[in-house]
């Protein structure tokens, strides 16, 4: 279908009908399907004279994120803002530099708030006759309904375990025994499974989470067990800004003028200064809040896809199971408790994520389902 | 120089952010001034409605040689002209006049600060009391002044149900004086006026509940969330109470406090008081008093309609779990 648009994308280019093309899709797939790949790709294709050759310099600057008519927005914090998004229709307003078409690449477009969405409407509707709006959410349910009727909806599936040790041990030259426990593990999330194959560190992280229910012996070791996974998840968040936060906040100092010497020059902040500063700190302050939530997830993930193992294992169903490497530890959970008991277990863990989504406190929400798991009849 | 002023410092500034001290500083220089009978007039002005000049009018010598007291309060807002028109007079300040300027402290206005102090001008400093100690020292000076006494208990009792403003501390002491006969004043009487409490922290609310004291632990609720507590802090409050009750539950029973301190993360007081109140907790009880308060915290954050309810049944909940088992 992509291909069919790209091709009918060049025929309107050279001013025919183009049936087959439209101006604005929508990406939809769970996490690890490859979303923005999949969008990234088709922008390349529009753009490239080629419909996509791959080794053209409008492919490569594609690749790279430097094509002057594709613009790419990913949210940093935890959701955009209408401020953002009529900012964002300005820019896409503008006609193509190199007469071909003007793309806006929005990844993570279910973190639109729903002010901000409603902005994106008209201009999704009936955009400039060159521009094309090219949206990713991991279900089309997560836009609001009037978005989702005005986009041609690409639906993407998760990739087999197959599929993806294959890429890691082609793209990445991964050995293919730690590439499939790693596809495996990742459930079909192409980037986790890579950072799980590549990076030791994020390996043991997950082997900490794992063997967390084992622990869970008493309510001191509960409480214990939830402190640690907050605090490993405050540390994520915490190394992956620090430093990008000081660049930012230097930069942004340097702009309003501090440090600056010469004449009629003063040596602090100019006016505008300090209230920039603010914004760039919230900025920040909600990107930190997001890492540490999407870390914490992503363990809540792990542990669920255990769980739902020992479920595999007590009902012997013949599927492929994610902790393969743990078999002895699903077996001995398997045993001790009841069917009911996992599924409540799976249920905790769920709501820990719905809580976590709706801004409870970490440590208390994540206490809770470690209580739970303990004794999910309590 | 005229009589009845001899004592009294041309210029004095006073510098801080309470409000009753700056007032009584200025007052005193006022009463000062009048000790020797004799008619001055004050002039109250507010710094940002100073204008340039008014200060030089105001502090000529008048014609019938009565004396002037210039009052400037909020002198952080006055303008760079007469910053500079005040420092001046300051260095050479007339006889027959006296000023008197109140600043919060802080940045703004910082040259007149400077200025004025360079310049020799009798300083008053007047901070915020922080400590609880401070402000019941406060309340057995304003009560020793008056000729009377107050027993520690009284005073504190005082505090609870007051709060920590010092303006109502006064006037709550000075009432009390007038009011009570005998000389020294007792918890009896404090109770008679004053009931209940001004400041709840969450962390009361937690202690009661922890303990098993529903009723006290729902009155103090009620307290704290009319007094303006935000509903979020008790619930860390009851969170955090339960979790330190859980981290010493798992602990082994026999350890030393200060040894546990560092593996647990907690002060040797904290465990102490967890050790104590860990009385009547089983496990079970304490995991669903935890999943409650979750509950709670959902539900204060907008997963519900009202949060006092929510509060008040998870304050419920822990305490018949306390019991369980």
């Amino acid at each position: 279908m992509l291909r069919q648009a790209a091709s009918a994308a060049a025929e309107v280019l050279v001013g025919g009908r183009g049936a087959g093309m439209t101006h604005a899709w929508l990406f939809t797939g769970p996490p690890g399907s490859g979303r923005s790949a999949a969008a990234k790709a088709f922008a390349a294709a529009l753009l490239c004279p080629d419909q996509g050759c791959g080794h053209c310099d409008s492919c490569h600057q594609v690749e790279v994120g430097s094509h002057p008519d594709l613009e790419s927005v990913r949210p940093q914090g935890l959701s955009y803002s209408v401020k953002q998004t009529r900012e964002l229709i300005l820019r896409a307003a503008g006609r193509a530099t190199q007469g071909g078409w003007r793309i806006v690449l929005f990844e993570d477009a279910d973190r639109a708030t729903e002010q901000a969405a409603n902005a994106l409407l008209k201009a999704i509707e009936e955009p400039p006759p060159r521009t094309v709006w090219l949206l990713c959410s991991p279900a089309a349910d997560d836009m609001i309904i009037t978005i989702r009727s005005r986009c041609r909806v690409v639906t993407l599936r998760t990739p087999s375990t197959q599929a993806v040790t294959h890429v890691l041990t082609t793209r990445d030259n991964v050995p293919q025994q730690i590439a499939e426990s790693a596809a495996r593990a990742a459930q079909g999330r192409i980037s986790r499974a890579r950072r799980l194959a590549l990076d030791e560190s994020v390996r043991r992280r997950r082997e900490a989470v794992l063997s967390l229910p084992r622990t869970l012996t008493g309510v001191g070791e509960c409480i214990n067990a939830a402190e640690r996974l907050v605090k490993t998840a405050d540390e994520d968040a915490a190394a992956a800004t620090s430093e990008l936060n000081e660049t930012e906040t230097s930069e942004l100092r340097a702009l309003y003028g501090e440090g600056s010497s010469g004449k009629g020059l003063n040596k602090g902040l100019i006016r505008g200064g300090a209230g920039a500063l603010k914004e760039l700190e919230n900025a920040q302050k909600s990107r930190a809040t997001r890492i540490k939530r999407e870390s914490l997830d992503s363990a809540l993930l792990d542990l669920m896809a255990f769980y739902r193992d020992v479920l595999a294992v007590q009902f012997g169903a013949q599927v492929e199971l994610a902790n393969e490497d743990r078999r002895p530890d699903l077996e001995v959970l398997a045993r001790t408790g009841t069917a009911e008991d996992t599924l409540r277990r799976v249920d905790a863990i769920l709501l820990c994520r719905e809580r976590l989504a709706a801004n409870v406190n970490p440590q208390i929400a994540v206490e809770a389902m470690t209580l739970s798991l303990r004794n999910p009849r309590g | 120089m005229l009589p009845g002023m001899g004592n009294v410092a041309a210029v004095t500034l006073v510098v801080g952010d309470e409000e009753l001290l700056a007032d009584r500083a200025v007052g005193a220089v006022v009463a000062e001034v009048r000790e020797g009978g004799e008619v001055a007039e004050v002039h109250d002005l507010l710094g940002g409605k100073v204008e340039a000049g008014e200060l030089t009018r105001l502090t000529s010598p008048s014609l019938f040689g009565d004396r002037a007291i210039i009052v400037i309060r909020s002198a952080q807002d006055l303008s760079k002209d007469v910053i500079a028109e005040v420092v001046k007079y300051a260095n050479n300040p007339g006889e027959d006049a006296v000023l008197v300027l109140a600043h919060p402290g802080g940045v703004k206005g910082k040259a007149l600060v400077d200025g004025v102090k360079k310049a020799g001008a009798r300083l008053v400093i007047v901070t915020k009391l922080t400590k609880a100690g401070e402000r019941i020292d406060f309340i057995r000076n304003e009560v020793r002044q008056a000729g009377h006494t107050i027993t520690p208990v009284a005073a504190q009792a005082l505090l609870d149900a007051v709060g920590s403003d010092l303006r109502e501390l006064a006037a709550a002491c000075s009432q009390l004086i007038f009011d009570t006969g005998t000389k020294s004043i007792g918890e009896d009487a404090v109770a008679r006026y004053h009931r209940g409490r001004a400041e709840v922290s969450g962390f009361t609310v937690a202690d009661l509940a922890v303990e098993g004291k529903a009723g006290e632990a729902l009155e103090q609720l009620r307290w704290a969330l009319a007094t303006g507590v935000a509903p979020v802090l008790i619930v860390s409050a009851l969170a955090g109470g339960l979790r330190s009750l859980a981290k010493v539950s798992g602990a082994p029973r026999n350890a030393n406090e200060n040894q546990l301190a560092s593996q647990l993360g907690m002060p040797p007081w904290k465990i102490r008081n967890a050790r104590r109140q860990l009385n009547g907790w089983g496990p079970e009880g304490l995991s669903r008093a935890i999943q409650s308060v979750a509950r709670a915290d959902e539900q204060v954050k907008g997963g519900g309609t009202d949060p006092a309810y929510a509060l008040e049944n998870t304050v419920q909940t822990i305490i018949a779990n306390r019991t369980g088992h």
